[in-house]
């Protein structure tokens, strides 16, 4: 059974139950198990092909689940960033207006939030640039800028600092915590341990497509409990 | 002088002073391929991103005759039309046989596949970018065709350019359809072709000056429009 519905009473933001995605026969995510609290920050960690950015589109409901049971906040609640932001063909104020627009805000309302998103984001000085032509870390922040407006009660971020320069990384995981702040839960993935120390109260470390590790984050790098997380963190299995 | 010397100067002729029949024929052939090229617009844009963003089954087949329909012969859609708008066929009573509204839908049945298929690909490459963009925002069908007719409008100008270019370059439905009438359906390739035929050159060396011209305007003006958004919108 695959349902998208929340129990309203509970604190648990997300749960999947027992849930697999196969695509053309091939088995992405296996037998995964998981609920997510209001307030958490997870970090996804594995190693290529290990399933992260899949189990991220099936917790935004973009991914469909071929067995068990998913529960995930509705699409109004979250919010969804990629490792290359996806942009239009518009100007910085008018990407952020037309996420706006899909949430069906009227003007003047529209732009007043977007110019105060943008703010937020350090992008108001550069509102009326062509979002394409933006540097990678300018045109991660407008993702975040899309997201901030949106007030997301989930902030799914797949890899979003993974072509960023060191400074533009710390302005990113900024911008990132600053989201957090505001009550929002989050789910990262990366391959930057140095991050994910940084980011996760809790860590889910996945192996061919089986969540191996599913830990407080403290825990886990003190002492990693499967090889292939030992591994992972040693640096040798990327 | 050579033939085609004696003909060249008296075309330059023509064209300076700006001859009326010219100016006619001229501003006929515009006014018949805009319309095909607005109308194949309204049908070819939709058609062309439902069937870029369709999972139904019918997708394949649709985009092969839509690409097969491109290189549709134009005689071959003029001897339909005007079978269609001859007193007998089922379009008989709208009487658009030998009229520029016959030669307008002749040019848009030979564009729409045009459009279509070029709007397909263009608006499928954009779509790749954003589609789990779209998916994750929950964007319905209605709001990402929207989106992406927008997104992609300076490609999608260019490919009605090329669907104009196509329209008044042509020659064989609109003579068939429209019968090259003189004063009410003698387009610029039409009369070339009539005029080469009777000898009498200046007239179709000027249309054909002109002719060139405008297809070198219309690429030049689409050539144009993508690096200006190249350079605009990266």
């Amino acid at each position: 059974m695959v349902s998208h519905n929340l129990h309203a009473a509970s604190d648990v933001l997300l749960s999947l139950s027992q849930v697999s995605v196969v695509v053309d026969g091939k088995p992405l995510l296996s037998d995964i198990n998981l609920k997510l609290r209001t307030g958490e920050s997870m970090v996804v960690l594995g190693a290529n092909g290990s399933g992260k950015t899949t189990l991220l589109k099936l917790c935004n409901g973009i991914l469909a689940a071929t067995h068990g049971a998913v529960m995930i906040p509705p699409v109004a609640d979250q919010a969804l960033i990629f490792q290359r932001p996806p942009l239009l063909a518009r100007s910085v104020l008018d990407n952020v207006r037309f996420v706006l627009s899909i949430r069906g805000i009227a003007e003047p309302m529209r732009t007043e939030q977007a110019q105060v998103a943008l703010q937020a984001c350090n992008l108001d000085a550069i509102a009326q640039r062509q979002a394409r032509l933006l540097s990678g870390g300018e045109q991660q922040r407008l993702a975040l800028a899309r997201a901030w407006v949106c007030k997301p009660k989930l902030l799914l971020a797949d890899e979003p600092t993974a072509n960023l320069a060191p400074a533009a990384t710390r302005e990113v995981e900024r911008l990132i915590q600053a989201v957090q702040a505001k009550g929002t839960t989050l789910v990262l993935t990366t391959h930057n341990v140095a991050q994910a120390k940084r980011m996760a109260m809790r860590i889910i470390f996945l192996e061919g497509g089986r969540i191996v590790e599913d830990r407080p984050a403290a825990e886990f790098f003190v002492s990693p409990q499967s090889a292939a997380a030992r591994c992972y963190l040693e640096g040798e299995c990327l | 002088m050579s033939l085609l010397g004696d003909g060249l100067v008296a075309a330059g002729q023509m064209l300076f002073t700006a001859d009326s029949t010219l100016l006619d024929i001229t501003l006929l052939s515009l006014r018949v391929s805009a319309t095909a090229t607005l109308i194949a617009a309204l049908l070819g844009l939709p058609l062309g991103a439902w069937v870029a963003l369709t999972r139904s089954r019918l997708r394949l087949p649709i985009v092969v005759v839509l690409n097969a329909s491109m290189g549709l012969p134009p005689v071959v859609v003029g001897l339909v039309v005007y079978l269609l708008l001859s007193r007998s066929g089922i379009m008989g009573p709208l009487g658009w046989l030998f009229t520029p509204a016959g030669m307008v839908m002749a040019q848009t049945i030979l564009i729409t596949p045009i459009i279509a298929a070029l709007a397909r690909q263009t608006i499928e490459d954009a779509h790749l970018n954003l589609r789990d963009w779209f998916s994750s925002l929950g964007l319905s069908a209605w709001q990402r065709v929207a989106t992406l007719l927008f997104e992609a409008r300076f490609s999608l100008a260019v490919v009605l350019l090329a669907g104009f270019g196509r329209a008044i370059a042509e020659v064989g439905a609109v003579m068939i359809v429209g019968g090259n009438i003189s004063g009410s359906t003698r387009v610029m390739t039409t009369t070339i072709a009539l005029e080469t035929s009777k000898g009498d050159l200046p007239l179709a060396l000027a249309l054909g000056a002109l002719l060139v011209a405008l297809v070198l305007i219309i690429n030049g003006a689409a050539q144009g429009l993508k690096s200006w958004m190249e350079q605009r919108h990266g």
